[in-house]
């Protein structure tokens, strides 16, 4: 067997020590990450900032920050495999690699999270269906299964494992049926992405956060998804030109990213609408009918009304328009502008519609509550990052991720 | 979760909810069990072929 | 989340704390914590990660001498009954492991501790800040041990824990009546620690359905409001004052608006 090369025929990979030095970088900091996260399961949520007023904090923000920026997942399954748009069977594979490193690192952060990790599988077993949190639980776990599912075909695509013939036939055959994991994937994220705007929305302790319901959903349910949808091939995008960036070689055709981004672009324009008419409802007359005005929310020098304009202009309308139109998606510099600003504005949302939500007093006597991350939960938080770098190379390096990079990088 | 499990009640929210997800699980096992039948069998039914060929 | 038991007269146990009486001593929260093993820390200086069932604020009208005033305003877990009176109280139906629950019989808010997995999803969900988190395992100064409530089961690190309206007693008093036949609890059998703490009695404890108890009468008085009533959290804890500005700091107004004059206009839903 030994013959068989581990790297795919056809594709030029950097040196082994040059590789091995990356790695090295990235699992110190994993280490770090680790160490924080011993500390955290050893001696408890003592060993973070969060109080009793702020009982969601970063991780809850890390985990709905890395659940939508790996819509991307989903939503490019949806399209290749339902919408049949083909070309972005080039860039599916590291749409599953990366939803398959952010749907981990959400399992992983949400266990530590929790006061009882031990007790952690109640959520399922005693499942309150009623629960926005519930949802979110099941339908993370099993669309995490999905992607571990639409991963391993890639998995095995690998050189020396193709070779063994029961592997072989696997991925084969996986792949024949990938169009119903798909299918269910997309199903699966529908209801967790909207399931964690349900989370905020339902809150109607919570002034801040609560919007009115269609049937059981409040609308951040369904701007949620939507936003997931829209801002996830921003992301994808990104780490292919991140990718692009550090390998010094093109991986991915043109026409591809800018016909991802051009759909991206749609959904964005057409979210940040909606967004835009919900909270002028919010802000005219759900949050005056609890004696609210739209200033109350953002009375605090953090959380000031530059932040919704940051949201919603800067970082929605903006990208937006860049990305559905033909010169500003072929621009590079645009381009890229468009999908970090995109980044920038469903990690945004989310902050807000966690820590923001946790900020604002209630009661008219009380302050604004602040919070600082401890040092043991920002290393928890870059954690999934070091990890998420250490997949994506190990990916790159064995995997055939980019289909066009024989085409588009010949080794003579 | 689970029928026997106390706090669950024959009530429309459980059937939806758990519906649902039994529904997504049964997809997944009947489509992951598909693949490997089938990968044993195209495997019995190619053994004396060459491999690496879709 | 299980269905309504159908019991003929269902109890709604309530509060009525008048502000008028509270001096702010501190008194009822120290029959709690003993009653209820509430644990506390070595220093109690960061009031945001302490524990207690019942905590006592303390609002100012915001006017220089001479026409400064104070008033302190205990706050226990206010018991929401929640929108549309059904049951559904901001936190109970978040809760994605069944860990606290409405009691139909009573329209008490149970937390069970050895389910609960500390998520804190019920802790965003309730506007009153009534729901406290074990940051650290609970310990005791050596010899307080043995003055622990034997009848109250402490908590473990990492759970979320709350006012019962010391459920224990209700529980007893059932028991008691059980052994004697009764059906009924008169309204001197269950009561809380910290209506019987209150030297000023300022705080009254009682069935709020049943027109025999104080509190029936006390909450129908003009000078009752609730606390943050506009979110429909509707509370079971009613306070009492005959001030303006009390009544005003307790629920957000828009400038124009009147306190007790506004109509309440969102729909009632499940
Ligand atoms: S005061 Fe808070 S903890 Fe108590 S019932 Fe209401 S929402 Fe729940
Ligand atoms: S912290 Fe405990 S009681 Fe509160 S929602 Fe989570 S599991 Fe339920």
């Amino acid at each position: 067997m030994n013959e068989t090369p581990l790297i795919p025929a056809g594709v030029k990979r950097c040196s082994k020590w040059q590789f091995s030095l990356w790695m090295a970088a990235a699992t110190a900091v994993l280490l770090w990450g680790v160490y924080a996260m011993y500390l955290i399961w050893y001696k408890g949520l003592n060993q973070t900032n969060m109080n009793d007023a702020y009982g969601f904090a970063l991780w809850i923000w890390a985990d709905l920050a890395v659940i939508a920026l790996g819509g991307g997942a989903f939503f490019s399954g949806f399209l290749t495999y339902i919408i049949n748009k083909n070309e972005l069977k080039n860039i599916i594979n590291l749409a599953v690699v990366i939803g398959f490193i952010c749907y981990s690192s959400a399992l992983l952060i949400l266990a530590i999270d929790v006061g009882q990790p031990l007790r952690a599988w109640f959520i399922f077993w005693h499942a309150n269906v009623h629960s926005m949190l519930t949802e979110v639980a099941f339908c993370l776990s099993c669309y995490f299964a999905v992607l571990t599912i639409e991963f391993i075909p890639l998995i095995l695509e690998n050189p020396r494992l193709d070779k063994k013939p029961f592997l072989h036939h696997l991925s084969h055959n996986m792949h024949g049926i990938m169009a119903i994991f798909a299918a269910t994937g997309v199903f699966l994220s529908f209801f967790h992405q909207g399931s964690l705007g349900g989370v905020a929305g339902v809150l109607y302790g919570r002034p801040f956060a609560f919007r009115e319901h269609i049937l059981i959903w409040p609308f951040t349910f369904f701007l949620f998804t939507w936003s997931a949808a829209a801002y996830g091939p921003c992301f994808t995008i990104l780490v292919t030109k991140i990718t692009e960036l550090i390998t010094r070689k093109k991986l991915v055709k043109d026409n591809v990213i800018h016909l991802f981004a051009k759909i991206s672009g749609w959904m964005i324009i057409t979210y940040i609408i909606a967004k835009t008419i919900d909270t002028i409802y919010w802000a005219f007359v759900t949050a005056p009918g609890f004696g609210f005005t739209l200033m109350d929310f953002y009375a605090s020098s953090t959380y000031n009304i530059g932040l919704l304009f940051a949201e919603i202009v800067i970082c929605g309308f903006i990208p937006g328009l860049i990305l559905i139109t033909k010169r500003g998606r072929e621009n590079s510099f645009l381009l890229m502008s468009a999908i970090i600003l995109g980044v920038i504005g469903v990690s945004l949302n989310r902050w807000v519609m966690v820590l923001q939500v946790m900020a604002v007093p209630v009661f008219s006597f009380n302050e604004w509550y602040t919070y600082m991350p401890s040092w043991q939960e920002v290393a928890t938080t870059v954690l999934p990052v070091a990890y998420g770098i250490i997949v994506i190379s190990l990916a790159h390096r064995y995997l055939p991720v980019f289909p066009q990079e024989k085409e588009l990088n010949p080794i003579d | 979760m689970f029928p026997f499990c106390f706090e669950w009640a024959w009530d429309i929210s459980h059937i939806v909810f758990m519906g649902g997800l039994w529904y997504a699980l049964s997809i997944i096992g009947a489509g992951m069990t598909f693949a490997i039948v089938k990968s044993v069998f195209d495997c019995a039914g190619h053994d004396d072929q060459d491999h690496g060929h879709h | 989340m299980k269905e309504k038991n159908d019991y003929k007269q269902a109890k709604r146990y309530g509060m009525v704390i008048d502000l008028d009486k509270c001096t702010g001593c501190g008194a009822c929260m120290v029959g709690c914590y003993s009653e209820n093993n509430v644990p506390f820390k070595a220093d109690e200086t960061n009031k945001l990660d302490s524990i207690n069932w019942i905590r006592i604020f303390k609002i100012t009208n915001d006017k220089p001498y001479p026409e400064t005033e104070t008033c302190y305003i205990p706050m226990p877990c206010m018991q929401c009954d929640g929108v549309g009176k059904h049951g559904h109280p901001p936190c109970v139906s978040v809760c994605p492991a069944v860990a606290t629950d409405y009691d139909y019989d009573t329209g008490i808010i149970s937390q069970i501790y050895t389910r609960c997995f500390g998520c804190r999803y019920c802790m965003a969900a309730c506007p009153y800040h009534a729901r406290k988190f074990n940051w650290w395992d609970p310990v005791w100064p050596a010899d307080m041990e043995k003055y622990l409530n034997p009848k109250v089961s402490p908590r473990m690190r990492g759970v979320v824990e709350k006012c019962s309206f010391c459920f224990h007693r209700y529980q007893q008093a059932r028991d008691k009546a059980y052994l004697e036949k009764r059906e009924e609890l008169a309204e001197n059998e269950y009561q809380t620690a910290c209506a019987e703490a209150c030297p000023t009695g300022a705080i009254t404890f009682g069935d709020l359905n049943n027109k025999n108890h104080a509190v029936y009468k006390l909450k129908n008085s003009p000078k009752a409001f609730r606390l943050l009533e506009r979110l429909n959290t509707n509370p079971k804890v009613y306070y009492l004052t005959s001030k303006k500005w009390v009544r005003r700091a307790g629920d957000n107004y828009l400038t124009h608006e009147e306190p007790g004059k506004i109509k309440n206009n969102m729909k009632e839903h499940h």
